[in-house]
């Protein structure tokens, strides 16, 4: 399977996403956000980060980057696209995915494990999952998810919600709510589910000696449904 | 504007001072140069009051690649990998300003470790701040972590451990230290010494503005009334250009174009041209209008001043200028030539075609002022007698309460959860441990890092403080289980022209050398910050400590929290029970005179050698120092980590309970051991003759002191976690 990370000036979780897929099987290439064509690949990966600083609104400026219409068009025609934090971020900008990311509710940032309840997993990135709650890492300023009630409706009415933030027995309440996110939305997908966006990096908890394992789950399953 | 001592002395400078400079000159330095020396010369930049004494410390060992006198030290962890790492105060800006100083903290000190050519791996801090009483300290504490979080959040860099403390010694001169430790090939370094003439200067990074402009002279004052108005002399970080310059500098560093590099920090471009052309004993030339400028009509005076972030100077190869302009314009990041080497050996500036300043380098670098300030010894404090009387009154119940909700004990996490410590992927112990730890990517081997200070041991006892504060930093990387190498200082004291200050500043040298040639345990690189004082108050003596270690073996990490019920719990060490300028004396007792703990540094060698025995041979389950709060605040923080309890054996000790548990005798740990390793583990501790006592052994959730329930883990956990985010609520 191939992947392609994209590299925006002021990614910084580019390394590590590249050091994830190689370790559960894919072929990564690294793409630097100037060029405009992408290698051929089964998923391309927008990373965390700061992408231009995200002086202005979180990953707007990526958003009308020079690779992303590549990104657009390969999404549209049904490839697989997966936005991390930043990545998230940009992917929202890009109107790709409906919504928007708010700062956290305490307005700090916020670095820690969380648990997630999947709450769709008849797709291509949670079909099969052998764990319905994953514990995982979050690090961000801007993880409030936001949307109208319309888009909510939508949201939920097409099955788009990805996953919720819960507690580690996968209950959804406020308390399990690290960033004030409506309905504790921790990532959502298109309404295709060709496209998910989330906030937790599985990609920080691939090995036992790191916050966690559960990342591994997500990746393996994830290789396992491409193939 | 005609110079004369009036301005001289606005400048910082003293009379005495001035006079020398015109000696020097043979005549009346204009405006830029002035300027100039008054940005090399003071405290801050010239190290003229503690350069006698750095002298004095021990700064060579088989592991250390690169003491003092670069941008950062370096030391060799096997295999061409070596770290590089250095810690830096930010004090002055912080207090004023304390997001923006606190951010261009961790980015001046990050510029300084990937300008010789390592990858940042790993950031800590140590922070202090006044009583948390004080209407200054909750904001100056937001905006401080807010500040170190913005700037190495952004960048990408792990925030992997930290101190965080509160003394009222700091309501007026809060303390930011910030320490990188980067990763580069050891055949790959990069160096300050220029060599060569005719090879072009270049500027690379932000443009220059007028931010930060006395930035260093700032730093090397004091505090009165009026500290508001400096605050235009603090700098404003843009983390997102570090990350480009970061990335940029490396890439150009992949072959042999740079001579020499230097990142502008303190005193700006005026420090980084003069370091660079002292170093290889050249001149150098520069044309000022070349320097790409944010603010218009900027004068030579106010270029050569400016402390504008994020900037680099490189001395490079001939003919390779347009080969670094590309790797630059890919990273949208300025690139000028902006001079030149020559053989002068002075410093020459251009502006407009016209000459605007000529001094000889070496009146700037080396001649200049070097003080030997006199100085007072401090002598050791009275021992306090404490009578039973004082324990009577006390409910243990009360004590453990107070003791583990204490401001300068209790959890930090509100604090490091505002830090990325995950990014790289490689943080295989995160804050909250004894010592950060992070894998060296890719290999078996990981880097542990801890940072330390122990003002109030330093303000009683210099000497003795000195000793601890290294010793404490050893022990910490030791709990880890990775061997200590080097460590590197951060000196932070009051006016050292008072002669008491300047005692408190000598003697803890002098006990940091001692601990540090015992220990073999180097100091490979650091920074002094004197004149932290208000209003003629100073702060206690703190000499901050970053310690280095090195695990061979990742999977050998060893950490601090209980592992399973039923096993058996050591004290290692031996208890004496003094309780002079403990947390309990001062928290409980109210007492705060007294000396420091003893330090006995061939036991401290011996106990610590022998605990990293035991870890290799996996005979602990869990290891943690004892600092502050004694025997029971370890144990109980080794309870919290790891969701267990701890039931103690009766206490049969010759002295009081309280001072058993709550003493802060130096050189001891606790460690967890299953009961079938007992025997072993008695047998190693006796074969090195290593104290020990049985303190008693892991329970589900219950802690048990004299077959009684205090409490169970989890309401301790609430007392020691919980403080910290009320407080800041």
């Amino acid at each position: 399977m191939n992947s392609s990370v994209i590299i925006f000036p002021g990614s910084n979780c580019d390394r590590d996403m590249d050091v994830a897929l190689k370790k559960f099987g894919f072929k990564n290439k690294m793409v630097w956000h100037d060029d405009d064509k992408l290698p051929k690949s089964d998923l391309i990966v927008l990373p965390g980060g700061f992408s231009y600083g995200d002086y202005l609104r979180c990953g707007s400026i990526a958003g009308k980057s020079k690779i992303i219409q590549s990104v657009i068009d390969f999404a549209n025609s049904g490839g697989l696209v997966l936005g991390i934090c930043n990545g998230f971020q940009i992917l929202t900008e890009t109107g790709l995915l409906k919504g928007v990311l708010q700062q956290n509710k305490n307005i700090e940032f916020i670095c820690k494990n969380i648990f997630i309840k999947i709450n769709n997993n008849e797709n291509k990135f949670f079909s099969n999952i052998e764990k319905n709650v994953l514990e995982l890492h979050i690090a961000h300023n801007e993880g409030n998810y936001f949307c109208s009630e319309d888009e909510l409706k939508s949201l939920e009415d097409s099955n788009q919600i990805a996953a919720y933030y819960c507690a580690p027995d996968g209950k959804i309440d406020e308390k399990s709510n690290p960033n004030g996110a409506i309905k504790n939305i921790a990532g959502i997908f298109n309404e295709k589910k060709n496209i998910l966006g989330m906030m937790p990096h599985p990609e920080r908890m691939i090995d036992q000696y790191l916050s966690g394992e559960d990342g591994s789950i997500f990746f393996e399953n994830l290789i396992r449904n491409l193939k | 504007m005609e110079v004369n001592e009036k301005i001289a002395v606005e400048h910082g400078l003293k009379p005495d001072e001035y006079k020398l400079i015109c000696d020097l000159l043979k005549r009346v330095p204009n405006l830029t140069e002035l300027g100039i020396f008054s940005a090399m010369w003071n405290e801050h930049c010239s190290y003229k009051s503690s350069r006698l004494h750095l002298k004095k410390l021990n700064t060579k060992g088989k592991k250390v690649i690169q003491g003092p006198g670069e941008n950062a030290g370096v030391i060799d962890i096997g295999d061409d990998d070596a770290i590089v790492f250095k810690i830096e105060s930010h004090n002055h800006p912080s207090f004023i300003e304390p997001y923006q100083g606190a951010a261009t903290g961790v980015g001046g000190i990050m510029r300084d470790i990937f300008t010789m050519g390592a990858r940042p791996i790993a950031n800590l801090n140590s922070i202090h701040f006044g009583s948390t009483q004080h209407k200054k300290t909750k904001n100056l504490l937001r905006g401080v972590v807010k500040g170190i979080g913005g700037y190495g959040n952004c960048i990408g860099v792990p925030t992997i451990a930290g101190q965080t403390c509160f003394d009222q010694s700091y309501n007026g001169n809060i303390l930011v230290n910030a320490m990188t430790l980067g990763l580069v090939n050891k055949n790959k370094i990069f160096y300050s010494k220029a060599a060569g003439i005719n090879k072009p200067v270049i500027y690379v990074g932000s443009k220059t503005g007028r931010d930060g402009i006395h930035g260093a002279s700032m730093a090397s004052a004091i505090f009165d009334d009026k500290i508001e108005e400096k605050k235009p002399t603090v700098q404003v970080g843009d983390p997102f250009t570090e990350k480009l310059l970061l990335e940029a500098c490396l890439e150009l560093m992949s072959d042999k174009s740079i001579i020499a590099i230097q990142d502008m920090g303190a005193a700006g471009l005026t420090s980084s041209s003069i370091e660079m052309a002292s170093k290889g004993n050249l001149g150098i030339e520069l044309s000022l209008d070349k320097v790409p400028c944010r603010e218009e009509r900027m004068t030579p005076y106010e270029i050569m001043l400016s402390e504008s972030q994020e900037r680099m100077l490189i001395v490079l190869e001939n003919g390779k200028e347009n080969s670094a302009k590309k790797i630059f314009d890919k990273w949208n990041l300025d690139f000028a030539i902006i001079g030149k080497t020559t053989n002068s050996k002075n410093i020459e500036l251009y502006f407009e075609r016209e000459k605007v300043a000529t001094i000889p380098i070496k009146f700037l670098a080396n001649e200049a002022p070097m003080y030997d300030r006199p100085w007072k010894k401090t002598k050791v404090p009275q021992k306090i007698k404490f009578s039973k009387n004082d324990f009577k009154k006390l409910k243990f119940n009360d004590v453990i309460k107070k003791m583990i909700s204490n401001p300068n004990i209790c959890s930090k996490q509100w604090i490091w959860e505002q830090y990325d410590h995950t990014v790289m992927g490689d943080t295989i112990q995160k804050p909250g441990g004894d010592a950060g730890v992070v894998r060296v990517h890719g290999t078996k081997k990981a880097v542990a890092s801890s940072v330390d200070s122990s003002a109030s041991y330093c303000y009683a006892h210099p000497f003795t403080g000195g000793k601890q504060v290294v010793c404490e930093a050893w022990r910490n990387l030791i709990s880890v289980g990775a061997e200590p190498i080097a460590i590197t200082n951060c000196l932070n004291f009051g006016n050292p022209e008072k002669k008491e200050n300047m005692g408190e500043f000598v003697e803890c040298i002098d006990g940091i050398n001692e601990a540090s040639k015992y220990l073999n345990f180097p100091v490979v690189s650091g920074n002094v910050s004197f004149y932290n004082e208000t209003k003629d108050k100073g702060i206690k003596p703190t000499p901050t400590i970053g310690g280095v270690g090195l695990l061979k073996d990742y999977e050998n990490i060893m950490s601090m929290n209980f592992k399973s019920k039923g096993n058996l719990v050591l004290a290692i060490g031996k208890t004496e029970g003094s309780l002079d300028q403990s947390v309990f004396a001062k928290v409980i007792l109210d007492e705060k005179k007294g000396p420091p703990p003893e330090i006995n540094l061939f036991n401290e060698k011996n106990n610590g050698e022998t605990i990293l025995k035991i870890i290799k041979e996996k005979l602990a389950s869990s290891v943690h120092d004892v600092s502050l709060g004694g025997i029971m605040i370890a144990a109980l923080k080794m309870c919290i980590n790891g969701n267990k309890g701890v039931k103690f054996y009766k206490f049969k000790g010759l002295i009081n309970i309280y001072q058993y548990f709550f003493s802060e005798d130096q050189g001891r740990y606790i460690i967890e051991v299953d009961k079938n390793n007992l025997k072993k583990v008695e047998s190693i501790l006796k074969k090195n003759s290593v104290h020990f006592d049985l303190l008693g052994e892991t329970t589900d959730k219950e802690i048990i002191i004299n077959d009684e329930i205090t409490f169970t883990v989890d309401k301790v956990a609430e007392f020691y976690k919980g403080w910290l985010y009320k407080y800041m609520s």
